[in-house]
């Protein structure tokens, strides 16, 4: 008999994982411990693992990858996956009522997928149609899920407990676990992680020459990019009242309408003594 | 009210443009975003003049940004910002080395990307800020192949010194370049102290120049 554990077997190494970050949560501090990053030592030792992989294996494959595949073949490769990214970020710009940021991911996506030869070709960057790249953390956090815990995954790299949690939605939404043949299923998620790692070979360069501590760096800059992407570039300085995103388009957008309305009745007046003889 | 309103536009598009001509005479008048605007244009066009700046040849690099970008940044405050409450402690050639040492370990984080400036345009975007205000942010956009790079500067209003304007903080992709330096500083000065974060930024710099 299968055990079914909340009747979601695919999510419970997930589950189990956010658990035990829970209950690490209370016992871990560390010498000069960031706020945002309780789970200081923990993270530590993933990210020296994740290092020690990525030297060994990853970094290899990717710069092979990098010399031996010409660029357009790997252009091609990587319009690919960021196509299959524009459905998905259609759906989550959907879910946070951004109607022209949907739209556009949508008709990306539709030009890519019919005239760009299966996502193949970037035609519709082409014709100027924005990219906006939204998973479902950016969701969570639109409407008000602070980020938690900042955590650095096994293999996966930098997230924060929130992002974690999304992950297994986000897993379902790209399409690529839907594909039913499994060595298939495989082969495209490995040449996806290829890709992405092969896109990061002068950035991750860069980062051995710019900073004095590599996880320290990588953890501040991620969490604030994190951050900005979610308020959409725009977020509260540190002196302001912290809203979250949802609240803050609403209150400019309320803002906005009263300058308007205003405007508009200073307009009114101004056209009234302008009619009286 | 349409009318009224586009006839604002245009005497703001030729405030402006006055501004930017007059610039030498009245230059404590310009609008951060117009100093912005002028001087990334500046930047930009002596590296694409210049195929061994473009090649990223440091040295050169490093004469660009003394002559062109250091007069309009306070980098005395971007470096103090990043050291945080130590900097008070520090004496004043510690703090000097602390600024030397962090200009150049600045210059090689974008001395790699100075190669692609010949294919990028850049935009300055709408300002939201009030005619008094001290310190402010503008917005620009740069457009190169791929997705738009984010590229935001905090300046303070310096009035009557260079141009009006100084830049104190840079943003690149949501990310605040100062704040990325606080906690890192802050770790190496807990440990071994202003002379020993200033030690480790000379090790880094001469690991660099070695690396070519």
């Amino acid at each position: 008999m299968r055990p079914m554990v909340l009747g979601l077997p695919r999510y419970t190494p997930w589950a189990g994982l956010v658990l035990l970050l829970v209950a690490l949560t209370g016992c871990a501090t560390g010498p000069s411990a960031s706020p945002r990053d309780p789970l200081e030592p923990f993270n530590r030792g993933v990210y020296q693992f994740n290092d020690a992989v990525d030297v060994a294996i990853i970094k290899p494959v990717a710069t092979a990858y990098q010399d031996v595949l010409p660029a357009p073949v790997r252009r091609g490769v990587r319009n690919f996956f960021a196509n299959l990214q524009d459905a998905w970020s259609g759906v989550n710009n959907a879910l946070q009522f951004k109607v022209e940021p949907a739209a556009n991911s949508f008709v990306r996506f539709g030009v890519n997928t019919f005239i760009g030869l299966g996502g193949i070709l970037d035609v519709a960057s082409e014709m100027r149609i924005e990219r906006h790249t939204k998973d479902f953390g950016h969701t969570l956090g639109y409407w008000g899920v602070a980020p938690g815990p900042y955590l650095v995954l096994p293999l996966l790299g930098p997230s924060t407990l929130r992002d974690t949690v999304a992950l297994p939605v986000d897993a379902q939404g790209n399409m690529v676990s839907g594909i039913e043949h499994i060595p298939t299923r495989n082969s495209v998620t490995l040449l996806r992680l290829v890709d992405t790692r092969a896109s990061l070979l002068g950035a991750s360069a860069m980062l051995e020459s710019v900073a004095l501590d590599k996880y320290t760096f990588t953890r501040d800059a991620y969490l604030q990019r994190r951050r900005s992407s979610i308020y959409d570039g725009n977020p509260p300085d540190d002196g302001e009242v912290e809203k979250s995103p949802v609240k803050q388009d609403f209150s400019q957008a309320r803002e906005r309408t009263r300058a308007w309305v205003q405007t508009l009745k200073k307009s009114g007046t101004a056209d009234d003594e302008k009619a009286k003889p | 009210m349409k009318r009224r309103s586009f006839s604002h536009l245009f005497a703001a598009l030729v405030v402006s443009a006055v501004g930017v001509l007059a610039m030498p005479a009245h230059a404590t008048e310009e609008t951060a975003d117009a100093f912005i605007k002028r001087l990334s244009t500046e930047v930009l066009n002596s590296i694409k003049a210049d195929k061994s700046i473009q090649s990223g040849d440091v040295s050169k690099i490093v004469a660009l940004v003394d002559t062109l970008v250091m007069p309009n940044v306070d980098f005395k405050r971007m470096t103090a910002s990043a050291v945080g409450p130590k900097w008070r402690q520090a004496t004043p050639e510690q703090q000097q080395r602390l600024q030397e040492e962090f200009k150049i370990l600045l210059v090689r984080t974008y001395a790699g990307a100075l190669s692609q400036v010949n294919s990028v345009t850049f935009n300055v975007k709408p300002m939201r800020s009030g005619p008094d205000d001290k310190e402010v942010v503008v917005r620009t956009e740069i457009q190169g192949r791929g997705d738009p790079i984010q590229l935001d500067y905090r300046l303070e209003k310096t009035p009557g010194v260079g141009s009006g304007w100084k830049v104190y903080n840079l943003n690149v992709l949501g990310v605040w370049l100062v704040d990325t330096y606080r906690s890192q500083f802050a770790q190496e000065i807990n440990a071994k102290g202003i002379d020993g974060l200033i030690a480790t930024l000379a090790e880094r710099n001469k690991a660099n120049a070695q690396k070519g």
